[in-house]
C-alpha cells in the first residue's frame, strides 16, 4: 500500500429533493507515471491510483478511469443529484490492489 | 493549433487513440465545451474542466504526452451534470482533447491548446 494515502470529499450536508449539488473530492497520493528516473537512471514504476467512483445509496453519480497524466493527489469537482437522504460513498483503486473508501451522509428535506 | 503539425508523432498517437474510441465515427463539435488555461507555468498541474450535456462518456486526451489517454468520465443515473473538472499533468506545450459519446451513440470533440512553461512528465 502507498504511504500517507488520505481521501477528503466535501459534500453539502443538506439538500433539497433532487437537487443538484457539487461534490469535491482529493486523495493524497504521489502518481508516479512510470515514465520519471531515479539517480542511476532506472525508471521508477509507475504506482498510480486508477479508477475512481462515486455512488449514492449503491447509483453511480461518476465512474473514472484514471491514467498516469492525471496529477499527484487526483482531484475531481462534479455534481450529482440527491432524490432521497443517503449517503455518498467514493471508491479509489489503486495500481497495487489498494481500496479506498469513505462516505459522507446527506440529509434530503 | 499549429502545434498539431509541429508534433507529428505525438498527434498521430491521439489520432490512433481517438480512431479506436469512436471507431473512426465522425466527430460533430459544439456540444461540449472544454475549459483550459491558455498558460500553465506548472505541467505537473493544469486544470481542466469539461462540460458536455447529453454526454454518456468524456475521454481526455492529452497529445504532446509519452501517453495520449489522461482520464474517461462515466456518468451514471444520479449525475447532476455532465461535467467535471480535474487536474491534470502536461510534458509540454500541446493540445488537451475531449471526445464525449454521446447517449444516441455520436461523438462530440473539443479542444484547448496549453502552452506549457514547466514540463510535467519528468522524463
Amino acid at each position: 500500500m502507498a504511504s500517507g494515502v488520505k481521501p477528503r470529499v466535501k459534500v453539502p450536508k443538506k439538500a433539497s429533493v433532487g437537487e443538484t449539488i457539487t461534490i469535491k473530492t482529493l486523495i493524497s497520493h504521489k502518481m508516479e507515471s512510470g515514465q520519471r528516473k531515479d539517480d542511476d537512471g532506472n525508471i521508477i514504476p509507475r504506482s498510480i491510483i486508477n479508477r475512481f467512483t462515486a455512488d449514492f445509496n449503491g447509483q453511480n453519480v461518476v465512474d473514472v478511469t484514471l491514467e498516469p497524466a492525471i496529477s499527484t493527489n487526483p482531484y475531481f469537482q462534479f455534481e450529482a443529484v440527491v432524490p432521497e437522504s443517503g449517503e455518498f460513498k467514493f471508491t479509489w483503486y489503486d495500481d497495487d490492489g489498494s481500496v479506498y473508501d469513505t462516505s459522507k451522509k446527506i440529509t434530503v428535506g | 493549433l499549429a502545434s498539431l503539425s509541429s508534433l507529428p508523432a505525438f498527434a498521430s498517437l491521439t489520432d490512433d487513440a481517438i480512431a479506436t474510441l469512436t471507431g473512426g465515427a465522425d466527430l460533430g463539435e459544439g456540444a461540449i465545451t472544454l475549459t483550459a488555461p491558455e498558460i500553465a507555468e506548472n505541467g505537473n498541474t493544469v486544470p481542466i474542466e469539461f462540460d458536455a450535456p447529453g454526454a454518456a462518456e468524456v475521454t481526455l486526451f492529452a497529445d504532446g504526452n509519452p501517453v495520449p489517454s489522461v482520464a474517461t468520465f462515466k456518468f451514471g443515473p444520479l449525475s447532476g451534470s455532465r461535467s467535471a473538472s480535474t487536474r491534470i499533468r502536461l510534458a509540454g506545450t500541446q493540445n488537451v482533447v475531449a471526445i464525449a459519446k454521446m447517449e444516441d451513440g455520436s461523438f462530440q470533440m473539443a479542444k484547448a491548446n496549453v502552452k506549457v512553461t514547466i514540463g510535467g512528465c519528468g522524463g
